[in-house]
């Protein structure tokens, strides 16, 4: 039995052929889903309306400033020092990264020196900080695209490191440690003593086992390999740093090109990509991890005694036990804990290549105790920028993988 | 330099070419702490950012940065940092602008400046013409007002809860059960223009009456009274 009447469209006949529907189709047309705010691939809260053709991502649009908390405002109304943890509280994966730049900003402008030992101090938990940083974006990286053991396994070592910044400063994240004029205190041997056996014996072993899993894994390939290929124009004109500039092949490393603290004595190299695909960047990574270690290994070699924060008492609080006995020493602390002290006026822009790229601080100064503007540049901000054009052409599932090459942070990118 | 700060190349005769190059653009070139600023014509600023990206090789815009000068005529600044890869140089271009005046985007010239230029549109209200794509960025969705001004109140003006009762998220005008403590640290010695607390409770005693036909007081001067001064700006 056939059924009499065919449902078929009004003005069918005028339909081109092109257009003529045949049995069984379905029109399909773009759309929209959100991915986030709260998707755990999002690395944070990051909201990005994605236009869809089937599994196809046409654009994407990404709603940033859910985690805006007004850094920049908040620190024109503190003194220099109160405003420095807030940096802590930007990039909360690599605190110390993001103090450094604050902390070079403000000597420039007082043009003060700063103690060798101070330099290598900092230098060598700046890359500390980095391979902290490392670790938790390898590891998630590697998640996002299917993988769970060594996810477990970097997070040991970026235990290790937690570890490691609380025996210098008392905090596991927030350390508050890099202070203007060099560091708040100075480390105990047997910690120094502690990095460099753990740099030589259960990082190498501990990451190599576990990146063995990951690089020449074949879905790992899969999902990476010639994925969101930047080239090397399109990675300057979107403002491109860090590990993402240097996948695409440009050898661009500030500690290289703009040497601040000690990294001018240092020795070690600038991986780069051949392809800047998201795989290049996973792996510029995982070779940053080594040469890190290369840096940390020569600052405990390398490292002088001697002060560990200017003797500027303008700037520089006294030690407690000094204060005790000094009455000019007390009037310092005090002075310099209440009012702070007064930077002169003028403008810096200063920028240390942080573990995600180049993150720079643009601090004017009006010659008060405050900060009349401290302008953060974060990283993530134009690596985001260009998701749109990364993503456009690829499946939906790979912007999980992109997003984790890319490294992104929301507390310092929304500030 | 004696700060650990980033080396970069000299500055030797930047400013120079630059002025040669851009024209009557250029404003005022100052190089202060190490760096170049240079400030130009608000309306050239595309102009000049194309002349910097191809004959002076600042192949990257790192940063666009607003600041709030409310005493000045034309209050905001809108400052680039721009970075060359290969010379290993940093330069600052600067424009002023006030609210009503807009500045020309660079997004042709640096795609990058899309959401920089986004973002302070959204903290400073400066309006950039040409701009394929001026929302806000950072501020809450039906966010009103300009953040970063010096004039927006630190606090805000509305704060936002979950509220039990609605089961929704309500926005009500701030409160605070303190103030924001801010402390003025200017020495007292030196010209603080306000009553020191306690000062407000000293009242000049009277002159006493003459006494009639007494021999002329000697020494015995009264203190003079601390006069009071009136309170500006309202600081605390």
């Amino acid at each position: 039995m056939r059924a009499e009447t065919y449902d078929i469209p009004t003005g069918y006949a005028a339909l081109t052929p092109d257009d003529a529907n045949t049995a069984g189709d379905r029109s399909i047309t773009n759309y929209t889903i959100n991915f986030g705010p709260q998707h755990p691939a999002a690395h944070g809260v990051l909201r990005m309306v994605m236009e869809l053709d089937g599994e196809i991502i046409e654009r994407i649009d990404p709603h940033v400033g859910l985690l805006h908390r007004g850094t920049e405002k908040l620190i024109e109304y503190k003194t220099y020092l109160q405003a420095l943890p807030y940096f802590d509280r930007l990039d909360y994966c690599s605190p110390l990264g993001m103090e450094h730049s604050y902390v070079l900003a403000i000597e420039k402008l007082l043009d003060l020196e700063v103690p060798l030992r101070a330099q290598y101090l900092r230098v060598l938990f700046a890359e500390l900080t980095r391979i902290c940083n490392h670790m938790l974006n390898i590891g998630s990286h590697v998640m996002d695209v299917g993988a769970m053991t060594p996810n477990l396994w970097v997070f040991e070592l970026r235990e290790d490191c937690l570890n490691f910044f609380e025996r210098a400063s008392g905090a596991r994240m927030h350390s508050a440690w890099f202070r203007p004029g060099g560091v708040h205190q100075d480390v105990p041997l047997k910690l120094l003593t502690d990095i460099g056996e753990w740099c030589e014996t259960r990082l190498p072993k501990l990451f190599g086992d576990a990146m063995s899993l990951v690089i020449d894994n074949r879905i790992f390939k899969q999902r990476n390999v010639d994925i969101a290929v930047v080239s090397k124009a399109d990675a300057l004109a979107w403002g491109f740093s860090g590990p993402m500039i240097r996948g695409s092949g440009i050898a661009w490393d500030l500690r290289k090109s703009q040497p601040y603290d000690v990294y001018d004595r240092m020795d070690f190299d600038i991986p780069v990509g051949t392809k800047g695909d998201c795989y290049d960047r996973f792996m510029v990574r995982v070779e940053e991890v080594y040469q890190s270690a290369r840096i940390i290994k020569q600052c405990i070699a390398d490292m002088p005694t001697g002060p560990i924060a200017s003797l500027d008492r303008k700037v520089v609080p006294p030690k407690r036990a000094e204060m005790k006995s000094s009455m000019e020493a007390l009037i310092h602390h005090f002075k310099l804990y209440t009012e702070g002290f007064h930077v002169p006026a003028g403008e810096v822009y200063v920028a240390t290549e942080s573990p995600k790229g180049e993150f720079g601080v643009y601090l004017v100064s009006d010659g008060t105790n405050k900060p009349y503007r401290c302008k953060i540049r974060p990283t993530a901000f134009s690596h985001l920028q260009a998701m749109d054009f990364l993503c456009k052409g690829h499946m939906l599932a790979d912007a999980t993988a992109i997003l984790g090459a890319m490294d992104i942070v929301f507390g310092e990118c929304d500030r | 330099m004696a700060s650990p700060a980033p080396l970069i190349a000299g500055h030797k005769g930047v400013i120079a070419a630059v002025k040669k190059a851009i024209g009557k653009a250029f404003v005022e070139g100052i190089e202060a702490h190490g760096e170049l600023s240079v400030t130009v014509k608000r309306e050239r600023i595309a102009d000049v950012l194309t002349i910097m990206r191809d004959d002076f090789a600042y192949q990257q815009l790192v940063e666009i940065a607003g600041v709030d000068y409310p005493d000045r005529a034309e209050r905001f600044e809108v400052v680039y940092h721009l970075l060359s890869l290969t010379k290993n140089h940093r330069l600052r271009i600067r424009v002023c602008t006030d609210e009503a005046s807009p500045v020309p985007s660079v997004t042709g010239v640096y795609p990058v400046a899309g959401w920089l230029e986004r973002e302070v549109f959204d903290m400073y209200g400066v309006v950039f013409s040409n701009h394929p794509d001026l929302r806000r960025i950072l501020t809450d969705y039906g966010f009103a007002g300009h953040p970063f001004r010096k004039d927006f109140p630190l606090s805000g003006y509305v704060e936002l809860r979950y509220s039990e009762e609605e089961k929704r998220v309500v926005y009500e005008p701030v409160s605070l059960p303190q103030d924001f403590r801010s402390f003025d640290f200017m020495s007292p010695w030196e010209g603080a223009d306000y009553i020191l607390p306690g000062d407000e409770r000293y009242v000049a005693p009277a002159p006493p009456p003459a006494p009639a036909a007494a021999p002329p007081p000697v020494a015995e001067k009264p203190k003079p009274a601390r006069k009071p001064r009136a309170p500006k700006g309202g600081k605390l």
